[in-house]
């Protein structure tokens, strides 16, 4: 059996979607934020085969791009969600419910 | 598989290009490192008034740029490999953003006195943000858009939840956090697809390989026109991907909404227009239907919504959908008259939105909690010529003639109309009436109401503040009657894909 590159494409619209999924579902903001990763691996894995498939080094190099981009976004959210659990500890999503109209 | 080392070779960088963005980066670096050393022998509101000189060096960094770029004997250009495009439309929306942040800079400098806020952090991530934003104007590469989109918006996260001790503000910084990080991804999906289908993340290449090449299956394409739409859509707050902004809009602090009606929507629709109206133009066929859809669905519920709240910065957060939809229609007529629309849309609309929260910042009083329409009630008597200035920027805003507000409105239905989209011109002046409504309530409340006898004594209303109101007011009524400058400027603002 040969594993072309739409196996990987497929897997990585799947984890996508469990990503995109799982946001929307799950209360815990630690967990919503790991979603959020899933989708840019997600679309690191996306980026490096097409780069296999094209071949070309374009698409890998944005996974870099993605990587820097990921880590400094996991600093600002854990700090915010530092500084909400701070103020209510164990706080969840639908905590977060002060702002309604 | 190894084969011969090649050398790398890096691109000729034309410095100049990049001006206005060494400004506000340079800058933003400056504030943090000389208020780190030093920020306890200088007074509170000094790195502020710093960031607003940068913001305004910014500006007027780009002025150079643009006498190149209207000079028709030397015309636009690209830097670094093509990777930013410097064309009319990118000086004149890297002046915009730089405008608005200064005016945003200014109004923070009382804010953060009264909230005691006043920290060196809150300048240098407003500027930090604006340079996130000039790369979106300027990005010829899908890459580049998103990290600059990155830059923009994670700075904005933290000033949402920059005044730590209000709960609100903390709930907005994180819901839009979530929210954008989660609109971010679906934006990067949407490069990759792009990229799949096109083999290139350049604009330049992706517009080239469409005009050369018919894609037997398009589905990869259209996937990834879909994904970067709703990328886009989030940061403009188009309908349906609007459900962050009312909260967020009622949570932040009133000088950080200001920046994110203002600036950031300003990015959104530059990169709209540059990725879909600049290099999907083959395809225009494909994407119009989708834009129309949510330009309609934008354009009412955002008035109709409006019309329901109580909270004065929600108002203005469905209004601000609403006017997001009528950019829309110009995005939507995806011709250089739409374009045109737009970008005055823009310049119009940030004066306008600026002016408005600058009025909002000062009734909240102190901790920034008085914001509901009975907080506005016997404005006219409290403070009669803020009341004053506040019914000009909301009647601005409906759209009343004599104002920027409705030239704006003109342009963009004008343009609708010209590309024979009938039923789109009338949902949007449905929609304006809608709207109207809205700001009457506010006006009413003001003029109509009584006095609230509680809060009738104080409302100081700083110097800096108010210079940044009447500064829009004056913009808003000057070129309302008389617009022919900023046309002119809207006119020449062509945005263009060229290389070296």
């Amino acid at each position: 059996m040969i594993v072309t590159t739409s196996w990987y494409l497929i897997l990585a619209a799947l984890i996508f979607a469990i990503g995109a999924v799982g946001l929307l579902v799950r209360r815990n903001p630690l967990v919503m934020f790991m979603c959020v990763e899933l989708m840019l691996n997600a679309v690191s894995l996306t980026f490096v085969a097409f780069a296999r498939d094209l071949d070309d080094i374009g698409g890998q190099v944005s996974v870099f791009f993605v990587l820097v981009v990921a880590a400094a976004e996991v600093v600002v959210g854990l700090a915010i969600i530092v500084a909400v659990m701070r103020r209510r500890p164990g706080a969840t999503a639908d905590d977060l419910s002060v702002l309604r109209g | 598989m190894l084969a011969q080392v090649e050398p790398i070779v890096t691109p000729e960088i034309a410095w100049t290009g990049l001006v206005p963005l060494i400004i506000l980066g340079g800058g933003a670096v400056l504030i943090l490192t000389v208020w780190s050393l030093a920020g306890r022998y200088l007074p509170s509101w000094s790195s502020s008034a710093v960031a607003a000189a940068i913001a305004l060096g910014g500006t007027a960094g780009s002025i150079h740029l643009w006498l190149r770029v209207t000079d028709d004997d030397r015309g636009p250009f690209g830097v670094a490999a093509n990777a930013l495009g410097v064309d009319g439309f990118s000086v004149l929306l890297t002046m915009l953003i730089s405008v608005a942040t200064a005016l945003c800079a200014v109004l923070a400098m009382a804010y953060l006195e009264r909230e005691k806020l006043d920290r060196p952090e809150y300048p240098v991530l407003l500027l930090l943000s604006a340079s996130g934003g000039v790369v979106m104007a300027m990005a010829n590469d899908l890459i580049v858009l998103f990290v600059g989109l990155e830059i923009l918006s994670i700075s904005v996260y933290v000033l949402a939840a920059f005044h730590a001790r209000r709960e609100q503000s903390q709930e907005a910084g994180m819901k839009y956090f979530v929210l954008g990080a989660f609109s971010s991804a679906f934006f990067l999906y949407g490069i990759a697809l792009t990229y799949g289908a096109t083999g290139s993340t350049n604009l330049i290449d992706i517009r080239e390989y469409l005009a050369a090449v018919v894609l037997v299956d398009d589905a990869l394409l259209l996937a990834g026109f879909a994904f970067l739409l709703v990328g886009l859509g989030f940061k403009v707050s188009a309908v349906p991907f609007h459900a962050w902004t009312p909260d967020v809009y009622q949570g932040a602090p009133s000088p950080v909404v200001a920046f994110m009606a203002s600036a950031v929507k300003v990015a959104g629709f530059a990169a709209l227009l540059r990725v879909f109206v600049l290099t999907f133009d083959q395809y225009a066929d494909d994407w119009q239907p989708i834009v129309y859809a949510i330009a309609v669905a934008t354009l009412l519920l955002g008035a109709i919504l409006a019309t329901v709240q109580t909270d004065v910065k929600r108002m203005l957060a469905y209004s601000s959908i609403s006017h997001a939809g009528f950019m829309l229609v110009g995005v939507e007529a995806a011709s250089a008259q739409g374009t045109e629309a737009v970008v005055f849309y823009l310049i119009a609309y940030s004066f306008l939105v600026i002016g408005s929260f600058a009025v909002v910042g000062i009734v909240s009083g102190e901790g920034d909690s008085h914001t509901s329409v009975s907080d506005f009630a016997g404005l006219s008597r409290r403070r009669p010529w803020l009341a004053f200035l506040f019914t000009v920027l909301l009647l601005a805003q409906a759209g009343v003639p004599l104002t920027t507000g409705f030239f704006a409105k003109f342009l963009t239905i004008t343009a609708a109309v010209d590309e024979r989209s009938w039923a789109l011109a009338i949902v949007a002046m449905i929609s304006a009436v809608i709207a109207a409504f809205l700001y009457l309530r506010i006006m009413v409340s003001m003029w109509l109401a009584d006095v609230d006898t509680e809060r009738s004594a104080a409302l100081p209303i700083p110097v800096t503040t108010g210079v940044v109101l009447v500064l829009t007011v004056a913009f808003t009524m000057v070129f309302g009657i008389w617009p022919e400058p900023i046309v002119d400027l809207a006119r020449d603002a062509v945005p263009a894909l060229i290389r070296g």
